[in-house]
């Protein structure tokens, strides 16, 4: 073992158990701006649903399985609009690439040595914007033992939360005004942007942030395919390769 | 959904164009994780790569917008994106006043504009 076995003890407190970590991710749902921003978000999906002709119970298993806003509005809008199982599949395939450097990003702030595959699982399930953007702001202040359950409380909160919601807005669709929705469909752009602005302190964070608002639009108006993933690679690299080009000079 | 209509057909279109093609990302980021530490350069990188992705959403989301957000024109949109802005930067970098105001704008603009 080339770390001694010293060190890893003196640096995390007494093993937690699993129950205080997803108590403790549980709970920080409820102080969070993303629970406001996921049951408006998730209100506007479940009366999208409706719109499109589909059941209740099909609304509720596609923000448990599927568990991504914009996928789900495509999935929704496109199967709706008599899209083929094909090309809704792709469309959404491309809009869940944003969650590969994700749930990279996150999960070694998980592990431990012993930690098995499996038990990432549902961490990488839950991983989405809002508990992403959670995830890494907490996560550093929460003991190694038990931040896989505290992954999973966070994302079991905001589960409960998107669900409710998605409900809410099933029956809430009929009676839902026009500018109502839009304002609902308006929330995640917006909530994406200011938790994204927050999150951003260093320099790559941030040049990452604006490369990737010019560029993302761009890329999808050449109508080049794969536009989310090429804007990404391309404006992430430049912004990476100016924090190395400073790191250097400094 | 025409060789998929019916119930049951709607629930094989969302396991295999919703959840498969999103879920295998998260399968992959789970495969690729391995053996990288936090404190690993590879992951500046790849969070920038995250963030400029989560960028071009927030973009496409605005300018192509989803269902009766399309309805609300344009510029007032993007104008609403920038007045969320200028709230978050103004009020101690809050996200709720920036959502907040953002959504005002939206509303202030679809009604004058719309």
């Amino acid at each position: 073992m080339p770390v001694p076995p010293a060190t890893p003890a003196a640096n995390d407190p007494p093993p937690l158990s699993a129950v205080g970590g997803f108590i403790a991710g549980f709970s920080a749902t409820w102080t969070s701006v993303f629970s406001y921003v996921l049951f408006g978000t998730y209100t506007g999906i479940g009366a999208l649903a409706h719109d499109f002709g589909f059941s209740l119970p099909w609304a509720v298993l596609s923000t448990i399985l599927v568990w991504a806003g914009p996928a789900q509005v495509i999935l929704i809008s496109a199967l709706g609009a008599g899209g083929s199982i094909v090309e809704v599949a792709l469309a959404v395939g491309l809009s869940g690439v944003r969650l590969l450097p994700m749930v990279v990003s996150l999960l070694p702030m998980l592990k431990r040595p012993e930690t098995r595959a499996w038990q990432l699982v549902m961490p990488a399930h839950f991983t989405a914007v809002s508990m992403w953007v959670e995830a890494l702001r907490l996560l550093p202040h929460e003991p190694r033992g038990h931040r896989i359950a505290f992954c999973n409380g966070l994302g079991t909160g905001y589960g409960i939360c998107a669900l409710a919601a998605t409900v809410l807005g099933f029956y809430l669709a009929a009676r839902l005004p026009p500018l109502m929705s839009a304002t609902l469909l308006f929330l995640t752009p917006l909530a994406f942007f200011m938790s994204a602005l927050r999150n951003s302190r260093m320099l790559v964070d941030r040049l990452a942030l604006a490369i990737g608002l010019v560029l993302g639009p761009l890329v999808a108006y050449w109508h080049v395919g794969l536009d989310l993933m090429w804007s990404g690679i391309v404006g992430g690299t430049f912004a990476y390769a100016v924090h190395r080009v400073r790191e250097v000079l400094r | 959904m025409s060789a998929f209509s019916g119930e049951w057909g709607a629930y094989l279109a969302l396991i295999l164009a919703g959840f498969l093609p999103n879920e295998i990302w998260r399968w992959l980021g789970v495969i690729f994780a391995r053996g990288l530490d936090e404190g690993s350069e590879v992951l500046v990188w790849v969070r920038a790569v995250a963030t400029a992705i989560l960028a071009g959403v927030i973009a496409k989301l605005t300018i192509f917008a989803p269902g009766v957000l399309a309805t609300v024109p344009t510029p007032a949109r993007l104008a609403a994106v920038g007045i969320g802005f200028l709230a978050f930067a103004l009020i101690r970098r809050s996200v709720f006043a920036g959502v907040l105001a953002g959504e005002a704008a939206l509303v202030v603009g679809a009604l004058v504009f719309g």
